[in-house]
């Protein structure tokens, strides 16, 4: 049991890792994708299956093509996907202050008593899951609801740009 | 496996099953499980490779014959041994890597493709006792595996380093995410009604007949025959097929995203296209034609993965006349139908599905009245939307030349 | 080390190296997918969480993890646009030449 979140953590961390650290964006996103995947099937390992599919959609399906999509529109040219490698300070201090969190956070997990975990997995019916949205948490629906409105209309109006630009689009 | 139904099974309809306890049934425990998903693999497999190779003959056959012309008949009696030979060449070309092209992602795209597409056939239930996998959110599952492969289209037509298969997937990729939006409001109704998002449990509450001979599958009401023409019109788009196969027409931007591929690859696409339209067509049965039930009561004799079948190849059928029939979109239009046409359409819907639902109470003497406002509500945003839609292009004038 | 304790250990891992790049990287689209990482890695921890807590069937943890992808998505998607702003006025996307509002 214990060694499934290993070897997807291993997974999902490699992947992770080398995507950000790439020159060639395309590939980092495409290796990006992959972690989500992982991520995806973490969930799906710790039997939350609609996190798991939800996550596999929306990121998988949908924000990926997002980032893609804007990674071509702001090219200069044809094949310009290279991205410099960050000058050594700023890197270092960059890596400085992930390994800190990472390490405070490491640090305080394993010092704390955690009880012992449950080894059967826990069944959510998406019926529960229905209920629960349409009942105790309808209210954070519906304010979801309408925050994704106003944010995807606020992003069509930011990328369309004023009628009146003169830059035509690349 | 899913549980048995109330009628008593014949032993037609547990043949597979019995077939396949034949072969597993003397391994231990959790090697029986793994022998068993390993069948029913191997089983989807099978199926849906011959129905490939067969579906790529008879669409030939169709075409041809709507079109007044045999189709190939040259290999094998009448044509039959055609997909093998068509195989045998795809195997056979060269296969060809553009210098420049990104050789991971070249080689990468068809495979995801593929794959993305076989693990959407994994949640059909294929006949009563024969769903590979049950999975409570088996619904929620297909959309996933079928938008991630749109991830592939992406890697296709970036890899060839070739500015044309760029800006045709980057087309294709919008045509197939424009698409998605009515695909997924169209099922809605169907899972709200139902209650479950488990592609059996759709099934189930498809079960029953009225008067012994008429079904209650969610396509014989006002809400669902309209969630399954929109569910059809967008798996048309979402399977690249003509009249939406504008990503893959050989007269636009060369070959599409897949211009720079070559002899198996190329197969492996298509291959990918035509997995597509039958877990599409699938899917479409099992949400709206009542799965594996049999259309009347007294024809339960037939098994219920023969029904399946049969409803399968006839939506099969329909994709392969369509494309015979209809023009095709232009990426203007296309767009067009599904953000102002079909994304409206199917809210309507839901608000129809609503209704059905909240009048399911009314009498005998109230149900002209329910079904004339189901109707009224399916038909009316329909003729008002495409009016308003199609104003300005008035009815065709012919011009003939002066004598 | 519990498994839960591993899958936390994962999850701050993730979220050093989401940080990281956010802190690291000049373009503004790889700056974005390490907010976004560090997004996932929250919501790695909440369903750990919830997967080895006391009361599962309150599914509290998997609603909490629905509402943040969806907000994650919508963030994503003003981001990008946010993006493609910038690109019109400066034809790059380095995020150390966006210094016009600077002084």
């Amino acid at each position: 049991m214990n060694v499934v979140p290993l070897i997807l953590g291993i997974v999902i961390l490699a992947s992770a890792g080398t995507a950000l650290s790439l020159q060639n964006i395309v590939r980092s996103v495409l290796l990006l994708v992959l972690s989500w995947f992982g991520i995806a099937a973490f969930y799906l390992w710790a039997g939350a299956e609609f996190a798991a599919f939800a996550q596999a959609l929306v990121y998988g399906g949908a924000v990926s093509m997002v980032v893609l999509f804007a990674v071509l529109l702001t090219r200069r040219g044809h094949l310009d996907t290279a991205v410099p490698p960050p000058p050594p300070g700023r890197l270092l201090g960059a890596l400085l202050a992930g390994g800190a969190v990472a390490g405070v956070i490491a640090a305080t997990v394993i010092r704390t008593p955690f009880a012992s975990s449950s080894d059967e997995i826990p069944v959510l019916a998406v019926r529960r899951l229905g209920t629960l949205l349409m009942g105790p948490h309808a209210a954070a629906l519906l304010v979801t609801g309408v925050l994704l409105t106003a944010a995807l209309l606020g992003a069509v109006v930011i990328a369309a740009g004023a009628k009146d630009d003169k830059e035509g689009a690349p | 496996m899913t549980a048995g139904a109330t009628e008593p099974d014949s032993w037609l309809e547990r043949l597979p099953l019995i077939a396949r306890d034949l072969v597993t049934g003397r391994l231990p425990g959790p090697w029986r499980w793994i022998a068993e998903s390993l069948i029913a693999i191997a089983v989807v497999f099978a199926v849906f490779g011959l129905l490939f190779a067969f579906l790529t003959l008879a669409e030939r056959k169709v075409l041809g014959r709507i079109q007044n012309r045999p189709g190939p008949n040259r290999a094998g009696w009448g044509g039959i041994l055609q997909p093998f030979a068509d195989g045998i060449k795809m195997l056979t070309k060269e296969d060809i890597v553009p210098r420049t092209a990104d050789p991971v992602l070249h080689f990468l795209a068809p495979v995801a493709l593929v794959c993305f597409s076989l693990l959407s056939l994994a949640v059909i239930p294929y006949g009563r006792h024969l769903a590979p996998l049950d999975l409570d959110s088996g619904v929620l599952y297909f959309f996933a595996a079928g938008a991630s492969s749109e991830l592939a289209v992406f890697m296709a037509g970036w890899a060839g380093r070739n500015k044309y298969s760029l800006l045709a997937a980057m087309r294709a990729l919008a045509q197939l995410i424009s698409y998605e939006l009515p695909l997924l409001l169209s099922l809605v109704p169907v899972v709200m009604l139902a209650g479950t998002l488990s592609p059996s449990g759709i099934v189930a509450a498809q079960s029953g007949w009225s008067a012994g001979f008429i079904p209650h599958w969610h396509i014989l009401t006002p809400w669902g025959f309209a969630g399954f023409a929109i569910f059809m019109v967008a798996a048309l788009a979402e399977a690249n097929r003509s009249p939406f196969d504008l990503p893959e027409a050989e007269s636009e931007l060369i070959a599409g995203h897949l211009t720079e591929y070559s002899g198996f690859k190329y197969a492996l696409f298509f291959m990918a296209e035509y997995f597509a339209m039958c877990a599409l067509s699938g899917m479409a049965v099992t949400l709206f034609l009542g799965g594996w039930h049999a259309p009347a009561a007294a024809l339960q004799f037939i098994p219920s993965y023969a029904w399946f079948a049969i409803k399968i190849l006839v939506l099969l059928l329909g994709f392969i006349w369509i494309r015979a029939t209809l023009p095709r979109l232009r990426i203007d239009q296309l767009m067009r139908l599904a953000w102002k046409f079909l994304l409206p359409l199917a809210l309507i819907n839901l608000l129809t599905a609503a209704f059905w639902h909240l009048s399911a109470g009314w009498g005998a003497g109230a149900q002209p009245l329910r079904w004339g406002l189901g109707l009224a509500f399916v038909a009316i945003p329909f003729f008002i939307i495409g009016r308003r839609l199609s104003s300005g292009l008035g009815p065709r004038t012919y011009r003939y030349a002066a004598p | 080390m519990n498994t839960l304790q591993l899958c936390l250990v994962l999850s701050g891992l993730i979220f050093g190296i989401g940080l990281a790049a956010a802190l690291a990287r000049s373009s503004a689209i790889l700056v974005l997918l390490g907010v976004e990482l560090m997004l996932n890695a929250a919501n790695l921890n909440f369903i750990a969480f919830w997967r080895f807590g006391p009361a599962p069937e309150a599914g509290t943890g998997v609603l909490f993890v629905l509402f943040a992808i969806a907000v994650a998505a919508a963030e994503a998607a003003v981001g990008l646009a946010l993006v493609i702003a910038l690109y019109r006025h400066q034809r790059n996307i380095r995020l150390q030449d966006a210094t016009r509002l600077k002084g």
